[in-house]
């Protein structure tokens, strides 16, 4: 066997794995979903093409109005955790060095590597109305009675921006690690304050890690299940909560490919536009 | 606003309060979970009724501990069995992959990239449900046309293992391709030179390099398998991972017993994150 035919055999035997995984897992489900969103169901047993599902999401108020809420909410959380996250990682960047910046940054990771129903568990606990932080404000003489914060859209809130808070704390660290000192140092030599800094130096230097910490955790949030059922009750109105209910309790399966793809278009779109907004790819966001 | 430039006391008293703040905010909720697992009450809830270890140890009803709770170890070794399958599966796969990107050119090679990442920006959900549909579509055809009933492509622990297996190797070949591309392929060739054929020169020089990433990837893996919730949901059957369990015990309302099962699950992918960190620096 020569060189060239063995290598070859090796790109096939290497190139079959991937290509079924992506066929067979990634590529023809969603083609079959694409597909089944677009049929309706006229009799038993019967289908016929039509954009039935479709119209139906945009006429019935509930299911926009769902889709709609959940997009607002998930930019909100995503605008929150960025203001949130980047004085701490500007923080654990610029400001400490050594022992006590690497132990901070490793304690940034510790929520990531506990479930995401732990972590929301404990906001149960926090939250209820027999909870801990109802407990204390009764105690400090601050309210009356017990107080109900779970089950509110700030409860959730609270949930969506803790869960998101590491994927935008990691790309912010790393890319605040690699901006020179000197840099900012020039800046105030040369006349420039605090506000003026940050302006022109130093975001201008982390768009990239902003970015893609954004466009992770606007994702994650958009997909989240969990925290929104679990912290807003009955009347969070999450749209992968719609999507399961079409398809587990109601098993209308037509529709609920059509949510999918719905909030499957969203994401992209949302998505594309911050790249093209900030100028990356995809690509250099993820890899 | 960094250490050489003079900024008033005041103000860094202040940025300090506000990054000891936001460490007690992540974590607060772990630690109320941990501490109320001990709590003795029927309630995971103030007020505190005292120090027990019932919840994990207690045999009888209405205050089963987690040891003796039947129900939740089923559950536990299930979640343990979807794991370990989703993680030799995407660690082998994800092997092969990372030598096809970093090693071979071939046309198409970007689009494949690009379709490799996907799985990072379809929620879990969507995943899930696209799944289902099309194995539900295979097992409905297979029935009409031929008159066999597959099981496992109907909602089961076979199709939960595809499901996570779908995303989790996108995490593990981007690992495993990272470590890859700093490897000096000097050394490979050189192997070669010694007489070694390329396969053997792969295998005793190359894999021992990558062995780190790889075992860094296996356990990012198990553990993303273990918590999986979101895909998983859409495509379980009867037997209920950890993770669909615990869900349902959250909605009815629970003992504290699911704290004493948090704190469990803390402390085990504790180790492993520790684990993974200590194997993937040890050999850089």
């Amino acid at each position: 066997m020569n060189t060239q035919t063995a290598s070859r055999l090796g790109l096939i035997l290497l190139l079959a794995p991937l290509l079924v995984w992506l066929t067979a897992l990634l590529i023809l489900p969603h083609v079959d979903m694409l597909l089944i969103s677009l049929r309706e169901r006229v009799a038993p047993q019967v289908y016929e093409r039509s954009f039935a599902n479709y119209t139906e999401f945009f006429i019935e108020p509930l299911y926009w109005r769902t889709f709609a809420r959940t997009a607002i909410m998930s930019i909100s959380a995503t605008a929150i955790t960025l203001l949130i996250a980047f004085p701490v990682s500007y923080y654990i960047a610029k400001m400490l060095r050594g022992r006590s910046k690497s132990f901070l940054f490793l304690l940034c990771l510790v929520p990531f590597w506990v479930s995401e129903l732990v972590r929301t568990f404990g906001w149960m606990i926090l939250l209820r109305e027999s909870g801990v932080v109802s407990n204390v404000l009764q105690w400090a003489g601050l309210v009356d009675g017990p107080v109900e914060m779970l089950y509110n859209d700030a409860a959730i809130m609270v949930g969506l921006v803790y869960t998101s808070m590491l994927f935008m704390v990691v790309p912010l660290v790393s890319i605040l690690d690699s901006l020179d000192d000197s840099l900012v140092e020039a800046g105030y030599d040369l006349g420039g304050n605090g506000f003026t800094v940050m302006r022109t130096i130093i975001i201008p230097h982390a768009m990239p890690g902003i970015v893609s910490g954004c466009i992770v955790v606007f994702m994650l949030t958009l997909g989240n299940y969990l925290t929104p059922i679990l912290l807003g009750g009955k009347s969070s109105m999450w749209f992968t909560a719609q999507i399961y209910t079409q398809f587990i309790t109601r098993f209308n399966w037509e529709l609920g490919a059509a949510f999918g793809f719905l909030l499957l278009a969203l994401s992209t779109i949302i998505v594309w536009t911050g790249l093209k907004l900030s100028r990356q790819t995809l690509s250099e966001t993820m890899g | 606003m960094i250490p050489s430039i003079p900024q008033p006391k005041s103000f860094r008293g202040l940025y300090g309060a506000y990054v000891l703040l936001f460490f007690v905010y992540l974590i607060a909720p772990l630690v109320v979970v941990g501490v109320f697992a001990f709590n003795d009450s029927m309630f995971p809830s103030l007020p505190w009724g005292g120090f027990t270890l019932d919840w994990f140890f207690n045999d009888t009803e209405p205050r089963l501990g987690l040891f003796h709770d039947g129900r939740l170890l089923d559950s536990i070794w299930t979640s343990f069995y979807i794991a370990c399958w989703v993680t030799i599966l995407s660690v082998s796969v994800g092997t092969s992959n990372a030598f096809l990107f970093e090693r071979k050119t071939f046309p198409l090679k970007n689009v494949l990239y690009m379709l490799m990442l996907l799985p990072l920006v379809v929620p879990g959900v969507i995943l899930g449900i696209s799944i289902l549909v099309f194995s539900s579509t295979i097992a409905n055809w297979l029935d009409v046309n031929f008159g066999v009933d597959i099981g496992f492509l109907r909602p089961s622990k076979f199709l939960v293992i595809l499901g996570q297996f779908s995303f989790i190797t996108t995490i593990t070949t981007l690992i495993i391709a990272a470590r890859l591309r700093k490897f000096d392929t000097q050394l490979e060739e050189a192997a070669q030179s010694l007489g070694a054929s390329k396969l053997v020169a792969i295998r005793t020089v190359t894999i021992p390099y990558l062995k780190p990433a790889i075992v860094g990837s296996a356990i990012v893996a198990f553990l993303m398998s273990f918590e999986n919730f979101n895909t998983t949901l859409m495509l379980v059957g009867s037997d209920q991972p950890l993770t669909i369990a615990m869900y349902g015990r959250l909605r009815e309302g629970s003992t504290p017993e699911l704290n004493a099962l948090s704190l469990l699950l803390m402390a085990v992918s504790g180790t492993l994150a520790l684990l993974s960190v200590f194997v993937q620096r040890d050999k850089e």
